[in-house]
């Protein structure tokens, strides 16, 4: 399942698209009559990561169904920027109900086109984090149980954001949120806790779970084609920076994803019925630090009362995914260099 | 309108929403200037060239080399490429291996018969071209391209000057000098050979020319007083260069050192060596860092059983044996003599330590200005208000057949403004493409095509080629490291990655545009262009 990198066509394996490269190597970002599922003047924040993430996800989705694809959307930064009455961002039939259901909508919304016999029509339900790990965890645990058919995908920006950036179960120890304070011996969020809602979804059995970032675009299209191909209860988790609720700058939305990934703090995978299949490897392994730098939500870590010690432990998470996941990968390093 | 209780308005697009009145900075597409091109001497567009190149296009890239430069197959064998120095690609991995792209490309076109540009609308003007080396037969294309007559002329029997008869022929196969040649001749050039030029202003009158580019070059091997004893053998490297060429090598014996430190003396050195010397020594005054040849030509040399004295110097020339003196590099970098001497056995002393040019035939030109030996010229090349230009080694600046190849065709251009009665233009020239300005993620890992080398062993006794050339899966390969520093490549990139679809996408050549109805300014594409094509420019408010 590993993507066999493109080597000799200047930027063919990680640039959108390229003159150079075959048709089946280009993204679906690459093309000009991609859907644009979500259209130009939503209300998202300059450098938004879910806006990305999400058009990403559903154009590939839509590509990989002919263009029958239903969305259902639970409450949250997405459904609040792209739908303000009497406007909408959205190209495709796109339903919201309310925050904590969006599982169980898209259940109902698949029964219902199973019952009008149009096998070809699939649904997509996507949430942020807040409506994924908390709030529609309840109904998200139903509908993997029941194994319905449906892809459910969480935009992960590690907050409530839209409301003012409090903390969820997403989000990583020692970060800042307004419900979190930098204050204290153990400033921001608690270590810890939280859910790690891949490796739950894992422990649900279902047919497909994988992780993405907006950084990787390839890797995050061809995730999402693979879920469209397998049927029942289908889990994809993306990490989609916040410049808002992250304080980063908003032109390094995919370059923050990208540190995530290359630290080892967010482990990019896929896994089918429960077991991992493949692993995205670290191509350019960079310490923690660099990644927490860029964002203000750890700025209590450095600066005048650094706590290097908080770091170690950010760190030490870093680590354990990388031996865990197996992210450091020598031979692919070394075949990346000689092919 | 039939909306329900409390609303005013309808459904629509949120494209009604013109988010792009959010944005305080904007995106704007630049080009820049790669370093590659910055640093050919020869004004080559090389990442134009490489573009074509890399989508296999050959011969496009082709036509794109010799809009500059006409001699691509040569450049391609002796040019030092500063472009490759300059390369952003060396702080990735290595260098993009341009010039045996170059090599690739010229040897394609003589194997496809491809034939350069035509000529020019004739302008009527005549112009003198004295001297047929790189300077001299650059000048003559570019001129032939813009419509002048010329008249061409050279001391020698045959085309090329330094290129045929400095340059030995395992780095420059005559073959392949010939069929560059030729192919600028046959754009319509008088040629004269075997003619000196005695005094330019006469030669000009009687030819009725309204202008001359003069590239007669350093001829003159430089001479110092040497201690000699009668039967010592000693040559000067032009000379003896020249003699080889024309298949009349001299009997130098079986010890053969060669005084001097530049790429001349490594070319006797080689070419003592395929003649059969067994000892080919050179003997430098100062070290190697502060040497004035190539890397490479060392590293061939050196390979082929050339040794080197560092840090010596000539003292005298007994009979089959040379005095040498050892020297020591003062505070300032500067060889001093230390007093101590070394005998090395000789049967031959070759003179490498520079050449001298032959400016006589400007004794009675009145306008213009020889200081230290060199023509001096204004940036457009001319010498001489009355229409005199001059190029290559006649003039100060370094001394490589590109640099004369770039004369040639800067000459040829500042002709055409004075026969034409133009004023010169500057050519306003993009800002440098600097690697700070690349985000290099995007670039997969390719470590350089090496060329092939002849084996050792063969080339210490025949004159063929050293280096061969790509094939072309791997010139394609090469081709394709470029990074394209500075311009757009279409790799979709902004395209993509804009969270609001605010790029606009034209189609294959027409590059991208911004939609700024709806740019809010985040600047995601401009961090995430792999080549740094586009920038960020503050609103006007």
């Amino acid at each position: 399942m590993t993507r066999q990198p493109v080597h000799f066509y200047q930027v063919g394996s990680f640039a959108v698209g390229n003159r150079l490269l075959s048709a089946d190597d280009r993204t679906v970002q690459s093309l000009r009559e991609r859907t644009n599922s979500i259209d130009s003047g939503h209300r998202a924040c300059q450098g938004c990561g879910e806006a990305l993430g999400a058009r990403y996800a559903l154009d590939a989705a839509m590509r990989a169904t002919n263009d029958r694809v239903v969305a259902v959307n639970a409450t949250g930064c997405l459904e609040v920027f792209s739908t303000p009455y009497p406007e909408t961002s959205w190209r495709i039939p796109w339903l919201h109900s309310l925050f904590g259901n969006a599982p169980a909508v898209a259940t109902g919304v698949a029964a219902a086109l199973r019952v009008k016999g149009k096998s070809d029509v699939r649904v997509v339900a996507q949430a942020g984090d807040g409506g994924t790990v908390d709030i529609g965890f309840g109904a998200l645990s139903g509908m993997f149980e029941r194994n319905d058919d449906v892809l459910f995908i969480c935009y992960d920006n590690e907050g409530y954001m839209n409301t003012g950036v409090q903390r969820s179960a997403a989000t990583p120890p020692a970060a800042r949120t307004a419900t979190t304070d930098a204050v204290g011996p153990e400033p921001g969020n608690v270590f810890g806790t939280g859910k790690d809602l891949p490796r739950i979804a894992m422990a649900h059995d279902i047919p497909y779970v994988a992780t993405a970032t907006v950084a990787d675009l390839h890797d995050l299209e061809r995730k999402v084609e693979r879920a469209m191909e397998l049927h029942g209860a289908r889990y994809l988790h993306v990490l989609v920076p916040c410049p808002l609720g992250w304080g980063t700058a908003s032109n390094d939305t995919i370059h923050v994803a990208r540190l995530a990934k290359e630290s080892g703090l967010f482990p990019v995978f896929e896994a089918e019925n429960g077991t991992l299949t493949s692993v995205s490897t670290i191509r350019r392994r960079v310490p923690v630090e660099q990644y927490l730098l860029l964002q203000r939500r750890y700025g209590h870590l450095f600066g005048k009362n650094p706590r290097p010690d908080i770091v170690a432990r950010i760190q030490a998470m870093a680590d354990e995914n990388i031996a865990r996941y197996g992210l450091v990968d020598e031979s692919t390093e070394s075949t990346e260099v000689n092919a | 309108m039939d909306t329900p209780f409390a609303i005013t308005l309808g459904v629509g697009t949120s494209r009604a929403n013109h988010t792009g009145s959010w944005r305080v900075e904007r995106p704007v597409y630049v080009d820049r200037l790669p370093p590659c091109n910055n640093a050919c001497p020869a004004g080559e567009n090389i990442q134009g060239w490489l573009f074509e190149a890399e989508s296999g296009n050959y011969e496009a890239a082709w036509r794109i080399l010799v809009h500059d430069n006409p001699m691509p197959a040569i450049m391609g064998r002796v040019c030092f490429h500063p472009c490759e120095t300059a390369c952003n690609r060396v702080q990735v991995d290595e260098a993009v291996g341009i010039n045996a792209v170059e090599r690739f490309l010229g040897d394609l076109a003589i194997e496809k018969g491809w034939q350069l540009p035509e000529p020019g609308r004739d302008t009527g003007k005549r112009i003198l071209v004295v001297g047929a080396g790189p300077a001299g037969l650059s000048a003559t294309y570019h001129l032939r391209l813009l419509g002048h007559q010329v008249r061409l002329v050279d001391s020698a029997d045959r085309l090329g000057g330094m290129m045929r008869y400095g340059i030995p022929a395992y780095r420059l196969p005559r073959a392949t000098l010939d069929a560059e040649i030729d192919r600028i001749v046959a754009l319509g050039v008088e040629v004269v050979l075997n003619h000196v030029v005695h005094d330019i202003e006469e030669e000009r009158r009687a030819g009725n020319f309204d202008a001359v580019f003069l590239a007669v070059g350093a001829q003159l091997g430089k001479r110092v007083n040497i201690p000699a004893g009668d039967s010592s053998k000693v040559i000067d490297a032009v000379t003896f260069l020249h003699q080889v060429a024309h298949d009349d090598p001299p009997l130098l014996g079986r010890r053969v050192v060669v005084y001097g430190g530049g790429d001349t003396a490594f070319d006797a050195a080689r070419t003592a060596r395929r003649l059969g010397a067994t000892d080919a020594v050179i003997v430098y005054r100062r070290n190697r860092e502060r040497m004035g040849a190539s890397g490479e030509e060392v590293e061939q040399a050196l390979g082929e059983g050339v040794s080197v004295r560092w840090l010596s110097t000539v003292n005298r020339f007994d009979a089959e044996r040379i005095v040498l003196e050892k020297m020591r590099l003062n505070e300032d970098g500067f060889p001093e003599p230390t007093g101590e001497f070394e005998e090395l056995d000789a049967d031959a002393l070759v003179l490498a330590l520079g050449q001298d040019t032959d400016l006589s035939l400007l004794d009675h030109a009145r306008d213009v200005t020889v200081h230290d030996g060199a023509v001096s010229v204004a940036s457009s090349m001319m010498a001489g208000a009355s229409g005199i230009f001059a190029g290559g080694d006649a003039v100060p600046a370094e001394r490589t057949a590109t640099v004369a190849v770039g004369h040639g065709k800067r000459g040829a251009h500042g002709i055409d403004d004075f026969v034409m009665g133009r004023e010169p233009t500057e050519k306003q020239r993009h800002e440098l493409a600097t690697f700070d300005r690349l985000n290099t993620w995007y670039y997969a890992d390719a470590p350089r095509t090496k060329r092939p080398e002849l084996e050792r062993i063969r080339r210490q006794t025949n004159f063929e080629e050293v280096i061969g050339g790509l094939s072309e899966e791997n010139a394609l390969f090469e081709a394709r490291r470029c990074l394209s520093c500075g311009n757009c490549f279409e790799c979709d990139n902004c395209f993509g990655v804009c969270p609001d679809n605010a790029v606009i996408k034209l189609g294959a050549g027409e590059r991208y545009e911004f939609d700024y109805d709806f740019c809010k300014g985040c600047g995601i594409c401009v961090k995430e262009c792999p080549c740094g094509a586009i920038e960020m420019v503050p609103e006007r408010i």
